[in-house]
C-alpha cells in the first residue's frame, strides 16, 4: 500500500466526517429522555467520573426506548401498508367510474387501452403477460394452488404382486409415486409470486390508462414505442440496469427464503421427505419444540439456549479482540520512525491473500490431538498426554473456545489493520498538534482523540462485524467442526461446544437424519436475533450518517 | 538547558519505544508466517504421509506434488472445477454488482431507499437456509453432483447483487457534477456510464473482480452440499477437506499440504499484485458501509 492511496482516501472523506465528529464530541448523546439530561455547558462542568457514568447510563437508558421504537416502527409499517392498499383500491374504483370505455375494457383485457391509444408496444406486453398468466393458471398453477393447503394426499405406494413362474412364487414389489409435497410447496410458492406479479401488473395497466387519459385531455402526445425503448437507456436506464440483478435476487434469495420460512411451519424432515412420506402443515410445533423446555426426548430448547449464549459470547470477543488488536497493530506500523512498514503489512496481508480454508484447515490439524503441536510437545517430554485443544470438554470446553477466539485473531487482525490504517490517516492532524501544544501525553492523545474518533466512525462497521461473526460459518466449521461434542445435549443433531447457531443449522440439514423444519426455525430465530440487535444498536449509534453527506 | 534535557529525554524514550515496537512486529510477523512455513515444508516431506512432530523434512522430494497429478487422482479435476467457477463468477458477478451499485448510487427513483432497506433485511437471514431448496431445484435441472460447476456458478452469481455496498461507496465519491455536465451536453444515461464513469471506476472494477475471483476458492458450504459426495463435482476446498477426514488423513496429509500450496500460490500472487486495489476497497468501504 502506498501512502498516496491513503492520502486519496483521506481526501475523499476528510471534511464532512471530521466536522460531524467534532459536533458529536461537543454535544451529549441524543435520545436520552427518561434520565436527567444535561446541556452542553452542564455536561462540561461534570467531573471525569461523572461524565463517564453519564455516558454509560445514557447508552443503556436508550436501549429500552430503541426496542420500543423498533416495535412501534413495525406497527406503523403495517398500518401504513394497509392504508396504502386502501388508497390503491379506492383509486382503482374511481378510475373505473370516471374512465372512458377504453379504460373500462382494460380492466378485463389488459393493454387494450394502450393499444387503442396508439401505444402498441406497451399494450402488447400487457396482453402477452395476461395470456401467459391465464394459460399457466389453467394448465398447472391452479393444481399447485389447490394442493397447497394439504401438501398432497398420498405418498409412495408399494404394490406387491405375486408372480408364479416355472412353479415358483415370488413377490415383486413395485413403487408408485403420487404426490410430492416438496414440489407442491415449491410450485405453490411460485404460483403465489406469479399471482402477486399479475395483480401488480394489472394495477400498473390501470394507472397507465389513467395517466394516458389525462395527457390526451391536456392536448399533449403520448409516448410512442420508440420513445419507450429509447428511455430504457436514458430516463429509465436504472430499470435496465437493475433488471438482471433484481431478478437474480428474487429467484435465488427472496423466493427460497419465503419457501424456507414456510417450511418452518411444516414437519419436513428425514421421516417426512415429501416423496415417500408426505409432509404436512404443522403450525407452530417447530417453534414450540425449539423454544419450550422438554424433559423427555431431545431437549432442543436447552441446546438452543446454550448455543445462542456461546454465539453471542463468540461474536462479542471475536469482534472486539480483532478490533482493538487490529487497531493496535495498525498504530504500531504507522508510527513515525518505524522502518519496513511495507514488509510488516505484506506479511500480515498474507492471511487474506491465501484462501481461508487452507489456513484454517491447516491450523486446525496443527492443534489436533495427534497434530504437530501435540506431537512436538510429547517428543520434548513437556507433556505426557496430548492436550485436547479440540477434544477436551472440561469446564464447558473453555480451552477450545479460547483457542477458537485466538485463531480468529490470527485470521482477522489483517483486515482490521487495513481498515484502521485508512481511518487513522484520516484523523485531522490539527487535533494532535493542538493536543501536543497543550502537553498531552501519548496515552492521552490515544484515549481522547484516536479511540473516540475510531469508535465514532467505525460504529456501523462494528455492528456489521458483530452480526457477521454471529454467522461466521467458516472459522468455526473448518477449525473445530463444532467439537468437542457436548454430551449433555446429545441427540440434538450432534451439537458441539463450539457450535454456533449457523453451524448447528448446517448440521441439521446435512446429517444423515436431516430435520429441515427445525433448521428453518433456527434460521428464523437467527434472523430475529440479528435484526433486533442491528435495529436497536443502529438506533443508538451516534454516527448513523446521512447517506447524502458523502456525495 | 532544562528544555534541551527534556528534549533529549523524549528522544531516548522515543527510541526505546520504537525498538520495542520493532521487536513486537518481528514477533508478530513470525507468528503470522509460521503456519505457512510449516505447510510448505511438509509438502516436500517424502519419508511419511501422516502428521509428524517435526517441521523440516528428513528427506526432501516432490513426491507429494507428483501424487496430486498421478492417475486416478481427482485433484486436477477439482482444480479445474474451481478455476472455471472462479473465472465465470469473476466476470458475471462484477457485471451484476456494478449495475446494482452504480444504479443505487446515481439514480434517485421511487423505490430506491425501500429497495436498499429490503436488501439489508434480506441479508440478515442466514443464506445457508436457501441451500435445501436450491439443491433440490438444481437437482431437478441436473446441475448437482458431477455437474455441480454450472449449478454453483448460477448460485454464486444470482444473488451477488446484494453485495453492492463497497462499490456503491466508491461511486458515491465520484462527483455528480460530472454526470450533469455530460447530460447537459446531450449524453444519454447509458453514455454517461460508458464514457464518463467507467474510466474513473477502474480501481473498484478491479477490486470487485478480485474479490469475486477469490471467493469460490474458499467456499465450502454450497460446494459441499451441491456436490453431494460425488468427487467429480468437488471444488478444491471440499476436495482437500475430504483428505483430512479420519480415515484418509494418514495417507493424504502431506498431499493436502502440497495441494494447498498449489492453490495458495496463484491466488496469493494474484492478490499480492492487486493488493493496492483491495486495500482501497476495504478502507473506503468499511467506513461508508
Amino acid at each position: 500500500m502506498t501512502p498516496a492511496i491513503l492520502l486519496k482516501i483521506k481526501g475523499k472523506m476528510g471534511g464532512q466526517t471530521a466536522r460531524k465528529f467534532r459536533q458529536g464530541l461537543s454535544s451529549p448523546q441524543k435520545g436520552v429522555e427518561s434520565m436527567k439530561k444535561y446541556s452542553d455547558l452542564e455536561f462540561l462542568r461534570l467531573s471525569k467520573w461523572q461524565k463517564f457514568v453519564y455516558k454509560f447510563l445514557s447508552f443503556f437508558v436508550a436501549i429500552p426506548k430503541a426496542i420500543l421504537n423498533f416495535f412501534v416502527g413495525i406497527g406503523k409499517g403495517i398500518a401504513k401498508f394497509f392504508a396504502g392498499i386502501g388508497r390503491e383500491l379506492a383509486d382503482v374504483v374511481t378510475t373505473f367510474v370516471k374512465g372512458d370505455w377504453k379504460t373500462k375494457v382494460s380492466y378485463v383485457i389488459m393493454g387494450f387501452g394502450s393499444i387503442a391509444r396508439g401505444q402498441v408496444l406497451r399494450g402488447l406486453m400487457f396482453l402477452l403477460f395476461e395470456v401467459v398468466f391465464i394459460v399457466y393458471m389453467i394448465t398447472t398453477g391452479g393444481y399447485w394452488l389447490s394442493m397447497l393447503p394439504s401438501l398432497g394426499h398420498q405418498g409412495r405406494e408399494t404394490i406387491v404382486e405375486t408372480v408364479t413362474k416355472f412353479g415358483r412364487t415370488t413377490e415383486i414389489e413395485t413403487f408408485q409415486y403420487h404426490d410430492n409435497s416438496f414440489k407442491i410447496l415449491l410450485y405453490g410458492v411460485l404460483t403465489i409470486f406469479f399471482i402477486v406479479a399479475f395483480i401488480y401488473t394489472w394495477r400498473v395497466n390501470i394507472k397507465q390508462n389513467k395517466t394516458a387519459e389525462k395527457i390526451l385531455k391536456s392536448g399533449k402526445k403520448l409516448k410512442s414505442g420508440k420513445d419507450d425503448l429509447r428511455s430504457l437507456v436514458d430516463d429509465n436506464f436504472h430499470r435496465t440496469l437493475l433488471a438482471l440483478p433484481l431478478t437474480g435476487i428474487l429467484v435465488f434469495t427472496v423466493m427460497p427464503l419465503f419457501f424456507m420460512i414456510l417450511v418452518a411451519f411444516t414437519n419436513y424432515d428425514y421421516q417426512h421427505d415429501g416423496l415417500i412420506n408426505l409432509f404436512s402443515w404443522n403450525g407452530l410445533n417447530g417453534f414450540k419444540q425449539m423454544l419450550t423446555w422438554s424433559s423427555g426426548g431431545v431437549n432442543y430448547s436447552a441446546a438452543f439456549g446454550e448455543i445462542l449464549t456461546w454465539t453471542l459470547i463468540w461474536a462479542f470477543f471475536a469482534t472486539f479482540t480483532n478490533y482493538f488488536l487490529g487497531m493496535f497493530v495498525a498504530m504500531m506500523i504507522n508510527k513515525k520512525g518505524i522502518r519496513l512498514k511495507k514488509l510488516w503489512r505484506t506479511i500480515l496481508i498474507l492471511t487474506i491473500a491465501i484462501p481461508q480454508f487452507i489456513s484454517l484447515l491447516y491450523v486446525s490439524k496443527m492443534f489436533s490431538d495427534n497434530g504437530l503441536i501435540n506431537l512436538a510437545l510429547l517428543d520434548m517430554g513437556w507433556i505426557t498426554k496430548p492436550i485436547g485443544f479440540w477434544s477436551d470438554p472440561a469446564n464447558g470446553a473453555i480451552l477450545s473456545k479460547i483457542m477458537v477466539i485466538i485463531i480468529n485473531i490470527w485470521i482477522g487482525i489483517p483486515y482490521l489493520m487495513l481498515v484502521a490504517t485508512g481511518i487513522l490517516m484520516n484523523i485531522p492532524a490539527d487535533l494532535y498538534e493542538s493536543a501536543k501544544i497543550d502537553g498531552a501525553s501519548g496515552w492521552k492523545q490515544f484515549s481522547k482523540i484516536t479511540l473516540p474518533y475510531m469508535l465514532f466512525i467505525t460504529g456501523p462497521y462494528l455492528l456489521t462485524q458483530f452480526t457477521g461473526n454471529m454467522n461466521n460459518f467458516n472459522v468455526i466449521y473448518l477449525l473445530t467442526g463444532g467439537a468437542p461434542t457436548n454430551a449433555k445435549l446429545s441427540g440434538a443433531s450432534a451439537v458441539g461446544h463450539t457450535d454456533l447457531l449457523i453451524t448447528w443449522l448446517f448440521k441439521m440439514i446435512n446429517g444423515t437424519e436431516p430435520k429441515y423444519y427445525l433448521a428453518s426455525v433456527v434460521g428464523i430465530l437467527v434472523f430475529i436475533v440479528v435484526a433486533v440487535i442491528s435495529l436497536v444498536v443502529y438506533g443508538i449509534l451516534p454516527s448513523v450518517k446521512n447517506e447524502e453527506d458523502f456525495q | 538547558m532544562n528544555n534541551e534535557k527534556r528534549h533529549m529525554g523524549m528522544r531516548t524514550l522515543n527510541a526505546v519505544s520504537n525498538t520495542t515496537i520493532h521487536i513486537l512486529l518481528v514477533i508478530i510477523s513470525i507468528i503470522w508466517i509460521i503456519p505457512f512455513f510449516c505447510i510448505v515444508m511438509q509438502s516436500f516431506r517424502v519419508e511419511s504421509t501422516h502428521m509428524v512432530s517435526y517441521v523440516i523434512p528428513h528427506t526432501w522430494g516432490l513426491d507429494n506434488y507428483k501424487n496430486l497429478f498421478a492417475e486416478g487422482s481427482f485433484y486436477p479435476k477439482w482444480y479445474l472445477n474451481t478455476f472455471i467457477i472462479a473465472i465465470f463468477v469473476a466476470v458475471l458477478q462484477t457485471l451484476i454488482v456494478l449495475c446494482m451499485s452504480y444504479t443505487l448510487s446515481r439514480f434517485r427513483f421511487k423505490i430506491r431507499t425501500k429497495l436498499m432497506r429490503f436488501m439489508l433485511i434480506l441479508g440478515m437471514f442466514p443464506g445457508m437456509l436457501t441451500l435445501i431448496i436450491l439443491y433440490n431445484v438444481l437437482k431437478d435441472l441436473g446441475l448437482t453432483e458431477a455437474n455441480s460447476v454450472p449449478g454453483l456458478i448460477l448460485v454464486y452469481v444470482a444473488s451477488s447483487g446484494m453485495g453492492y455496498y463497497v462499490s456503491k461507496g466508491f461511486f458515491d465519491t465520484i462527483p455528480k457534477s460530472l454526470d450533469e455536465a455530460a447530460r447537459v451536453d446531450g449524453a444519454t444515461r447509458a453514455q454517461v456510464l460508458y464514457k464518463i464513469i467507467m474510466p474513473l471506476a477502474k480501481p473498484i472494477v478491479i477490486y470487485t473482480i478480485l474479490t469475486a475471483f477469490m471467493a469460490p476458492w474458499g467456499d465450502y458450504v454450497f460446494a459441499q452440499y451441491v456436490a453431494h459426495l460425488v468427487p467429480d463435482g468437488y471444488n478444491v476446498a471440499v476436495g482437500l477437506n475430504s483428505w483430512l477426514s479420519l480415515d484418509q488423513i494418514a495417507n493424504n496429509y502431506t498431499k493436502f499440504c502440497a495441494g494447498g500450496v498449489l492453490v495458495a500460490l496463484p491466488v496469493g500472487i494474484l492478490f499480492m499484485c492487486l493488493q493496492k486495489y483491495y486495500v482501497e476497497g476495504v478502507t473506503g468501504g468499511a467506513v461508508k458501509g
